[in-house]
């Protein structure tokens, strides 16, 4: 398969387009799946250090008992959006938006995507509904303070701008659908001659389980969305009690997508471990088939344990164990993952670079809050933790420490492969060790502040609360700095880092067939697949493709 | 420090629901530390610095069976203590205590069978007391974190808790479900009396003829 895969005339996608313009404009209106991924990791970067902002402001907010730098309705309106940017416009659409883009059809051994135009389109209405989300809040009226899951009654009485927050959700839904129903047919029909299923590279798996979750769960949404915006504009009382509607059924409909949501986020960071621990242990993925099947097991198990978010809300005591015990259930492939990766490692030739180290964090802060899912889903503690901090620290345990952490070690992995230049490698070995030192300094206290009963979505609390609040405070400095530390070794980089090789990290999938940074349409032939993803044999025949 | 599990429990659910978070708990902390540990060992072990060569092994069928089987049976032993707990916190005993509990922006207000009201819950040791929960206008949740029990009370229906005291004492009610600017301030206390106090407390019932001398004045 090494023949014929090399840049013929040595351009990179950079300095190639698609289009007949140049500068800006080529750019914006590119179908090269590639520069759509960079266009949305620019925007999706930008929405994320936004996002984390208003999560450091709230914490210096809470340094304290009593008001430190903000009243109580601007709380809560930071809240609101530190998870609706975070949930929205960076955690949903980030893995799939920016690694699935670049990298499924590299990984396949496609030229692009099966719908190049309507990837475009996915972008621009992703930018659509991010400017929407920014107009709330600058409309008067003010911006939205419901919390990101917009419960009702109180999202229909609120004065604030929740309607065209909620449009904002509703139009994001769209991006998500298209980009899912592109990724599915792209799997189903793009796939370079002799890859069958069983010989994707498992990311292509964990973002092709994703993609039926994408299209599947966004609708149900998208309909909820417009029943509320119904009933704040003509109060038809469908969920509102004044009106003999039932906010019960709301909860229903926004988790039975937001809990599958929540797999949306995590699958593509499983998918990204799947290819990083191989590539830097050398030696093929222990139990491919179990790790591929439990993605589809997840996002099959995934619908039916959305009331899980609704132990407390009074629904019967029939639903709630049968909802915890499929619960427990969903709980059951996530292990099996996890056992596998760590199996992986025996026997290897492991080279802890940065995006190894950061994917060693994450086992590590992924289990923690997998664990902790147990805690929640079990009936008899959840009645006491619902609803507390102890929930605030599990889902960012593992939204933040799964998703967020393999977020950075994808950048880390194929950071070289996009942009053909290669990063400051102890900086970035320092920033992993600082990232886990701040991450557990700001999330662990709340797991113990959540048990001794600390409200989540509190503006001010108990004086017995302050010391454990402090020390979250300093850990979302250190935080900052990390964040700061991780952005700007990237930035630096491209602007005067080294020359990046072709294949770096000795990674053997088809990305690392091609120069640093692709060629346009990435093959200039189309390679025939007859070896499995990780078969690492192939990296002596590898030496001879760079160039 | 984590665990408040030091002295008398405050409520028969505080006992059942730390239990549970033990049981719970300890396990995880062990399988996390079996997890982290085999990774440092393997990373440190195969180093490729070593120079082991590695060695392509694909699976084990016998090892997957083993760490689905063994976890399934864990976490179906978690579901059941669970469940035990949560009968033992949502079945309603024989013999109880009513009160109507009505939750508003930002503040309670309890109801007794005798015309009493109040914004601060006062209850007897024995029997349990059932809470009827019911909201004027958007989602609240009625917590008592000593008592490790909270139900939400939802506009436009009635939700129960049952509050089983072992200790007199105060103890604080938390808002647990988000309701606006104030959330964070709608806080009371439930105040456990012994029997024969709470009895005296209840048979006072001046402040309701006051109540209803005011509004027949009106």
């Amino acid at each position: 398969m090494a023949n014929g895969v090399i840049a013929e005339n040595n351009r990179s996608f950079f300095e190639e387009s698609t289009n007949r313009h140049s500068g800006i404009l080529s750019w914006l209106l590119t179908t090269d799946h590639k520069r759509i991924g960079i266009l949305y990791l620019i925007a999706i970067s930008a929405f994320f250090i936004v996002g984390a902002t208003f999560g450091i402001l709230m914490r210096l907010e809470l340094i304290a008992p009593g008001e430190t730098l903000m009243g109580p309705q601007t709380y809560n309106s930071f809240f609101t959006l530190h998870g609706v940017i975070m949930i929205f416009l960076f955690i949903v659409p980030g893995l799939p938006a920016i690694f699935g883009n670049f990298f499924l059809p590299l990984q396949i051994g496609a030229r692009d995507v099966a719908f190049p135009r309507l990837n475009l389109l996915s972008w621009y209405i992703y930018i659509l509904g991010a400017i929407l989300v920014v107009t709330s809040l600058l409309l008067p009226g003010g911006p939205v303070d419901t919390g990101w899951t917009f419960y009702i009654p109180y999202s229909v009485r609120t004065g604030t701008n929740v309607s065209l927050a909620i449009f904002a959700a509703f139009v994001l839904g769209f991006s998500s659908i298209l980009t899912g129903l592109n990724f599915v047919t792209t799997v189903h029909r793009m796939r370079a001659p002799g890859m069958d299923f069983f010989r994707m590279p498992l990311f292509v798996w964990s973002m092709y389980s994703t993609a039926w979750i994408q299209i599947i769960a966004t609708p149900v949404i998208g309909i909820t969305i417009l029943l509320v915006m119904m009933e704040r504009l003509f109060g038809i009382g469908i969920f509102d009690p004044s009106l003999g509607g039932d906010p019960i059924l709301y909860q229903h409909l926004f988790w039975i997508y937001s809990h599958p949501a929540v797999y949306i986020m995590i699958l593509p960071a499983m998918g990204i471990v799947s290819e990083i621990i191989p590539t830097f242990a050398r030696r093929t993925i222990f139990g491919y088939k179990a790790i591929a099947f439990s993605s589809l097991a997840i996002a099959f198990v995934g619908y039916l344990v959305w009331a899980h978010h609704m132990f407390t809300s009074g629904i019967s005591d029939t639903a709630r164990w049968i909802f915890s015990f499929l619960t427990f259930i969903v709980a059951l492939p996530s292990g099996v993952k996890v056992f596998n990766w760590v199996a992986t490692m025996y026997k290897g030739s492991i080279d802890p670079k940065p995006p190894f180290l950061w994917v060693m964090s994450f086992i590590v802060l992924f289990s923690i809050g997998g664990l902790t899912g147990l805690v929640v889903g079990s009936l008899a503690t959840d009645i006491h933790l619902h609803d507390t901090y102890f929930v605030v620290a599990h889902f960012h345990y593992v939204m933040f420490g799964g998703t967020g952490t393999i977020f950075f070690a994808g950048l880390y992995y194929w950071y070289p492969k996009m942009f053909g230049k290669m990063y400051n490698i102890k900086v970035a070995n320092i920033s992993v060790g600082l990232f886990f030192v701040a991450f557990n300094l700001l999330y662990f206290p709340k797991f113990i502040l959540g048990y001794q009963g600390m409200p989540r979505r509190y503006y001010d609390y108990l004086p017995e609360f302050t010391q454990l609040h402090l020390i979250s405070t300093i850990g979302s400095w250190i935080m900052g700095i990390t964040l700061i530390l991780i952005f700007a070794n990237l930035i630096y980089s491209l602007l005067k880092g080294a020359k990046a090789p072709q294949n770096p990290w000795g990674g053997v999938t088809l990305e690392w067939h091609i120069s640093s940074p692709p060629p346009l349409e990435n093959f200039h032939e189309i390679p025939y697949v007859d070896h499995e993803p990780y078969d690492f044999s192939l990296l002596e025949k590898m030496k001879n493709e760079s160039h | 420090m984590f665990l408040l599990f030091t002295g008398d429990p405050a409520s028969r659910t505080t006992e059942v629901v730390d239990n549970v978070m033990i049981y719970i708990v300890a396990i995880s902390v062990l399988l996390l530390i079996g997890v982290t540990v085999t990774m440092v060992y393997f990373v440190f072990k195969y180093h490729r610095n070593k120079g082991h060569k590695p060695v392509d092994i694909h699976g084990n069928v016998w090892l997957e069976i083993l760490w689905i089987g063994i976890p399934t049976i864990l976490v179906m032993t978690m579901f059941y203590y669970g469940y035990m707990g949560f009968r033992v916190i949502r079945d309603i005993p024989d013999n109880v205590f009513e009160v109507n509990a009505t939750a508003r922006m930002w503040n309670w207000q309890f109801n007794y069978d005798n015309g009493k009201i109040t914004d601060t819950l006062y209850i007897p040791l024995d029997p349990p007391t059932l809470l009827h929960l019911s909201s004027v206008d958007v989602n609240h949740s009625f917590y008592v974190p000593a008592f490790r029990v909270k139900e939400d009370v939802i506009a436009g229906r009635e939700n129960y808790l049952i509050l089983q005291p072992a200790k007199t004492g105060d103890y604080d009610v938390a808002c647990a479900e988000y309701c606006g600017l104030n959330h964070s301030m709608m806080y009371t206390k439930v105040k456990v009396l012994t029997p024969e106090k709470f009895n005296l407390w209840y048979s006072d019932t001046s402040s309701v003829s006051a109540a209803k001398a005011t509004k027949a004045g009106l």
